[in-house]
């Protein structure tokens, strides 16, 4: 029950410095899952998908090696094992054969970079925290990896107006922790959050746990800059909160994954850190009963809502077995966890256990604890954040990410589980049932062709008959991009298509991503 | 073999993820609004003793806390994991923070007297002044037997076998009862508290006692003269080759 943080603190005064707790952060664990993947030797994506070719783009020659470790000296990797990490995507589905890695400092540093490969048609990776789920952040062919890992500076924070302004590649956890001090808290919050850039967030439009509370970033990022293909660089900086003059760009940016240009700043509006947090984990007997606590909970607890996500009996099981954690309550078909904090702490707990006791008279839960210890808040939060992690142990995870209304949400895992049946080792559900976002995922010991046709594309046609979204926040990326019509219609696209030919004519920010093959 | 009764101490305690701010006046650290819970080992003391019950072993636990009225949301959680009822000690705030291990361990002697306890459980020490003496005070103070440190305990017939965590490694004592026991990390992991059982815990009795009670003086016998900050860390250096790293460490005389 005790998270490595609270160990190494109570470990000072232990005899023996040996910890039995598995280390937590997910950035511990990314290094300590792809070590692992890559002792498996994933499979180059060009080799997965043999009909796909390369696009019209230049191979890399020795002068450009040259040009770039003129232009940074000491930041350019082209050691095939330091790239190792960097070819390969956080779950170890997609794997490239870049030669290339840059790592600018500045604004000006990838002006230059672009400049340069849009000259000589070199196509381009960028990459943040590589912790994206849909292929997105890492080369296909041997696309150039532009790393913004060394942009981590920050820039000012106004306390009064909460405005936060900092380079792309600042980790969300790092800032989190620096305007934590301001007691402001960064407006979103996902699993990936030791390890993802800012930048990638933006590129991404990243939802993750908190989107209930504080909405997408749509709303809550203020102003960017970024740079387009050509080396032009596109000011939008902005520090204002209403501003309405012009063509709003910065919403082209945010969620085009990197392929319209590349976030090089960022400054975004952070909300009040609330005073103190409670969070409630609760046993369900069926969906229904859910989306009854959901219901009631907007309408009790409204203004304290943080987040409101669930798990089926399929996810415990795997954090139980793949991960060693603890389920706090004993076996139910769902679960569900509800987090609340506002400006009032006393007040807060009081309203959180009212409305329990409430739920637990009228029969609707019937078992679940609260906690209102960091602690305790880590360790339930990890039930459900660490999910992914455990995933991964399976061996290879078929993720999926949709958007669907309530009233069809759970049915698509039960189809799912009916139709993959013994192919895969496990189908699981969980997710943010507050945004009407679910995770579905399925796994089996290594990537299989078979199960792989089961899924795709009966989940996508599922989706679409329902009007949903294949991907609610993962992105297209590169697995998701030739389904894209499931949820768009043509003449959208057709627009998107005229936009990034005007916007990258060479077509060297992040190809074939996104924007669908045809 | 009779059941044990158990006494188990907890104190309430500043929030281990909270970051210490020092007061201006450098006498102590900022305690208002700050996020306080049960300090960790003590949590994993009350656990013991639940787990004692649920074997058996134990017939009856009782959670204690001398400080401040806040220290009644601590027994509340300790009733919540299982605890059959509290006694709460108050110590206005003023007496608190000048509160010392001597003097829990006067009246944690008296109330197990009194209470006809057979074991006093407590955490090792509590994170906020790492004292680590109640356990050994109360002991000395009862003529008991204690077992410190203890990463596991068996029952043993009318004694405890109990496994300690010492520099060295591990020691195995046997201890006969009644006893002091003072936990460990690797003791047990400490239960989440149930909805349904928070809910009971509300009606479980907590008794209200003044030190006076118990014929004892917490009065203050040291006076803390300065609190300070650690000295800020200073920066490291980013070295950009390894060649450099090489120069820097010959510079410094390491190699």
């Amino acid at each position: 029950m005790f998270t490595t943080q609270l160990c190494r603190h109570l470990e000072r005064w232990s005899a023996r410095n040996v910890t039995r707790f598995i280390k937590h952060d997910r950035n511990i664990c990314t290094s300590m899952s792809v070590f692992s993947n890559k002792t498996k030797q994933i499979e180059l994506t060009r080799n997965r998908y043999p009909d796909l070719k390369k696009g019209p783009y230049a191979d890399l020659t020795g002068q450009d090696v040259d040009y770039f470790s003129n232009l940074l000296p000491g930041r350019v990797l082209t050691d095939a094992s330091d790239l190792e990490g960097s070819n390969t995507d956080w779950l170890g589905t997609c794997r490239g054969s870049s030669q290339l890695l840059l790592r600018p400092k500045t604004t000006d540093e990838v002006s230059k970079i672009l400049e340069y490969c849009n000259g000589r048609k070199l196509a381009v990776v960028p990459q943040g925290g590589n912790t994206g789920l849909v292929g997105g952040s890492v080369p296909v062919f041997d696309e150039i990896i532009i790393s913004t890992q060394l942009m981590n500076q920050i820039i000012s924070l106004d306390d009064i107006s909460g405005t936060l302004e900092c380079q792309a590649g600042c980790v969300l956890a790092a800032l989190d922790s620096y305007v934590s001090d301001s007691n402001l808290t960064m407006p979103l919050d996902l699993g990936a959050k030791g390890s993802c850039h800012i930048g990638g967030n933006l590129s991404t439009n990243a939802g993750g746990v908190r989107l209930l509370r504080y909405g997408s970033l749509h709303g809550s990022v203020l102003g960017l800059e970024a740079v387009l293909a050509s080396g032009e660089i596109i000011d939008c900086k902005s520090t204002l909160r209403k501003d309405n003059t012009g063509y709003d760009l910065k919403q082209l940016f945010i969620g085009s994954e990197g392929t319209l240009g590349i976030i090089t700043a960022v400054s975004i509006l952070c909300p009040q850190k609330p005073k103190s947090v409670s969070v409630a984990f609760l046993g369900c007997e069926s969906f229904e009963t859910v989306l009854s606590i959901f219901k009631q909970a907007k309408h009790s607890l409204g203004e304290i809502l943080l987040a409101f996500e669930f798990m089926d009996s399929a996810s415990m099981d795997t954090v139980r077995d793949n991960l060693n954690l603890t389920s706090p309550v004993s076996e139910f078909p769902f679960y569900v966890l509800i987090e609340t904090g506002g400006s009032d702490g006393k007040h807060d707990e009081e309203k959180l256990t009212a409305f329990l006791e409430n739920q637990m008279s009228s029969g609707l839960i019937s078992d679940g604890t609260v906690a209102t210890e960091s602690t305790k808040i880590a360790n339930i939060w990890g039930l459900r954040e660490r999910m992914a992690e455990g995933l991964m142990v399976d061996g290879y995870n078929y993720k999926y990410d949709v958007s669907l209304p309530l009233s069809k949400f759970y049915q698509l895992v039960d189809d799912m589980r009916d139709r993959v049946g013994g192919l895969a080792t496990r189908v699981v559900g969980y997710g943010h049932v507050g945004d009407g976002n679910l995770h579905l995922n399925v796994t089996s010991p290594q990537y299989d062709e078979e199960l792989m046709s089961l899924i795709e594309p009966f989940i996508y046609d599922w989706v679409s008959k329902y009007k949903g979204s294949i991907s609610a926040e993962h992105g297209l990326g590169f697995k998701k991009r030739n389904f894209i019509y499931h949820s768009k219609s043509k003449s959208a696209v057709d627009l998107m298509k005229r936009m990034k030919l005007l916007m990258d004519p060479n077509g060297i920010l992040n190809p074939y991503k996104l924007l669908p093959d045809n | 073999m009779s059941a044990y009764r158990v006494l188990v101490g907890c104190k309430r305690v500043i929030d281990y993820a909270v970051k210490i701010r020092v007061k201006p006046d450098k006498l102590g650290v900022v305690t208002d609004g700050v996020k306080h819970s049960m300090n960790p080992f003590d949590e994993i003391a009350i656990e013991e003793a639940i787990r004692l019950k649920e074997k058996k072993l134990a017939s009856e636990v009782v959670a204690f806390s001398c400080g401040p009225t806040a220290s009644q949301e601590t027994l509340r959680t300790a009733m919540a994991m299982g605890a059959d009822r509290a006694i709460h000690v108050e110590i206005d705030g003023k007496e608190a923070e000048t509160l010392q291990p001597i003097h829990v361990a006067k009246l944690l002697s008296k109330v197990a007297q009194e209470e006809k306890i057979d074991i006093i459980m407590l955490g090792k020490q509590a994170i906020d002044d790492d004292c680590n003496q109640t356990a050994q005070m109360t002991a000395s103070l009862l003529n008991w037997p204690q077992a410190t440190f203890a990463s596991k305990i068996e029952n043993d017939n009318g004694s405890f076998k109990v496994t300690r965590e010492i520099d060295g490694g591990l020691e195995t004592i046997k201890v006969k009862l009644p006893a002091v026991i003072s936990a460990d990390l690797r003791l047990n992991e400490p239960r989440y508290a149930t909805l349904p059982n928070i809910m009971k815990a509300k009606k479980k009795p907590l008794a209200k006692k003044k030190p006076s009670d118990y014929g004892v003086e917490v009065k203050a016998h040291q006076q803390v003269l300065k609190v300070e900050d650690p000295p800020v860390r200073q920066a490291g250096q980013k070295l950009e080759t390894v060649e450099d790293l090489v120069v820097k460490l010959k510079d410094g005389g390491f190699v």
